[in-house]
C-alpha cells in the first residue's frame, strides 16, 4: 500500500503531515521507535533522501527524537501530542465553517445542523 | 566532498547525417541520488546514455565517471539497462545470471535469485517463454543486482503494466545503496516523480533544467509531469 500524495505540494511536506497524523491519531504511541527510512520510503513509495528530509524536519519540531545507533523514535512529550491534536482539530473546524459559511448558512443554522448532526451520530 | 560520480562538460556529439544530438552540454551528478532525465522524443536522452555507457564517441567535450574516461574501467563501476534488450531469447535465465557472475565483479547472484524467487521466475526457464513484462523485471533484476555506483536505466518502466511498473519502481528502491546514483530516463514521468531526487529537462541536445522535485513543487506550485507538460507543449 503507498501512501497517496498529491501531486502538487513538496513531497516532504505531506511525508511530514502523515507520519505527524500517524502519531496524532495513535498508530504511533510516545517512546515507540519508528520504522527505518529505508522502510518507511518502501511503504510510502517514496525516495529514501526525501524521507529523510521529513523525518529531519520532524526532529526539529520534536515530535521525533534519534538515537545514534538505535533509531528514531516518537517524543513522549504528551503536552507537545495533545497541542498538536488541538491544532489538527482548530484546522477542521476552521475548514467546517468555511464550508458552511460558503453555503450561505449563519451561525444559527449552523448550530442547529451541528447538533442534529451530533444526535444522529449517537443513535 | 568526494568527487562527482558523473561529470560532463561540453559534450558534443554529431551523427554522420549532420544532426547536431547532444550540443554543449555540462553537467555534475553528485553520489547518492535518482536522477530523472526527461525531455522529448529526439532531445539526446538516448545518445547521452550511450556516451556514458561508451558506446558512442563524443565529438566534443568529455564525460567523466567517477574521474576516468568511459571504458572497461568504468563499465565495472556502471550498471546499464538498455532501452532494447541484448539478450538471447534462447538463454535460460541462469544463462543470464552465470553469464552477469562471469563478467561483473560486483554481481550478487544471490540477490538475483531471491528476487526471481519472490516472482516465481524458475531458473531454468527460457527467456522466449517469458511475458515481455517479465522479461524486462528479469532484466532490470540483473541490473541491480550489482553493487554498482552508477546505475543507467534507460526506459525502465516503459511498455510494461502498472503492476509491473509498481514492481520495478519498488525492486528500484529496495536496492538501491545510499551511495550509488540512478540515472534513469522516461516518458512516465507521474508514475516515478515520488522516487526521485533530481530531474534534467533535456531539450535540442542541452540541460535546460536541473532542479529537485520538492524545488519544482515549492516553486512552481505544480508537479514535475503538469512543468515538463507545459515546457513542452507541442
Amino acid at each position: 500500500m503507498t501512501w497517496h500524495l498529491d501531486n502538487d505540494r513538496p513531497i516532504y511536506l505531506q511525508l511530514m503531515e502523515r507520519i505527524q497524523m500517524d502519531i496524532i491519531s495513535g498508530k504511533y504511541g510516545p517512546g515507540d521507535k519508528l520504522p527505518s527510512v529505508r522502510d518507511l520510503a518502501l511503504e510510502a513509495s517514496v525516495n529514501p533522501n526525501t524521507m529523510q528530509k521529513a523525518l529531519a524536519e520532524l526532529e526539529r519540531v520534536g515530535l521525533v527524537y534519534s538515537q545514534r545507533t538505535a533509531g528514531r523514535f516518537i517524543t513522549e512529550d504528551e503536552e507537545l501530542m495533545k497541542n498538536l491534536k488541538r491544532e489538527q482539530a482548530a484546522q477542521y473546524l476552521e475548514e467546517f465553517f468555511t464550508n458552511m459559511r460558503h453555503l450561505g448558512l449563519q451561525d444559527e443554522e449552523i448550530r442547529t445542523l451541528f447538533e442534529e448532526a451530533m444526535e444522529g451520530e449517537r443513535e | 566532498m568526494s568527487k562527482p560520480i558523473l561529470e560532463c562538460y561540453g559534450l558534443s556529439k554529431r551523427y554522420g547525417n549532420g544532426f547536431w544530438a547532444l550540443s554543449n552540454l555540462n553537467l555534475s551528478l553528485e553520489r547518492g541520488q535518482i536522477v530523472g532525465l526527461l525531455g522529448p522524443n529526439g532531445s539526446g536522452k538516448t545518445t547521452l546514455i550511450k556516451l556514458i555507457n561508451d558506446l558512442l564517441v563524443p565529438t566534443e567535450g568529455g564525460i567523466h565517471i567517477d574521474g576516468r574516461l568511459p571504458g572497461v574501467e568504468t563499465k565495472k563501476i556502471v550498471s546499464y539497462l538498455p532501452e532494447r534488450t541484448y539478450l538471447s531469447p534462447s538463454w535460460k535465465v541462469q544463462n543470464l545470471m552465470d553469464y552477469f557472475e562471469d563478467f561483473y565483479e560486483d554481481f550478487k547472484r544471490e540477490r538475483a535469485e531471491q528476487m526471481l524467487k519472490a516472482l516465481g521466475i524458475e531458473r531454468t526457464a527460457r527467456l522466449r517463454t517469458l511475458s515481455k513484462g517479465t522479461r524486462e523485471k528479469v532484466q532490470l533484476i540483473m541490473v541491480m543486482s550489482r553493487d554498482a555506483s552508477l546505475y543507467i536505466l534507460d526506459e525502465p518502466i516503459g511498455g510494461v503494466d502498472p503492476a509491473a511498473r509498481d514492481y520495478i519502481l519498488n525492486t528500484i528502491l529496495t536496492n538501491y545503496n545510499e551511495n550509488a546514483t540512478i540515472l534513469l530516463s522516461t516518458h512516465l514521468i507521474a508514475d516515478i516523480e515520488n522516487i526521485l531526487d533530481r530531474v534534467l529537462f533535456l531539450q535540442n541536445g542541452q540541460v535546460v533544467l536541473n532542479a529537485t522535485v520538492d524545488e519544482i513543487r515549492m516553486k512552481q506550485k505544480k508537479s514535475v509531469d503538469m512543468l515538463f507538460r507545459e515546457v513542452f507543449r507541442c
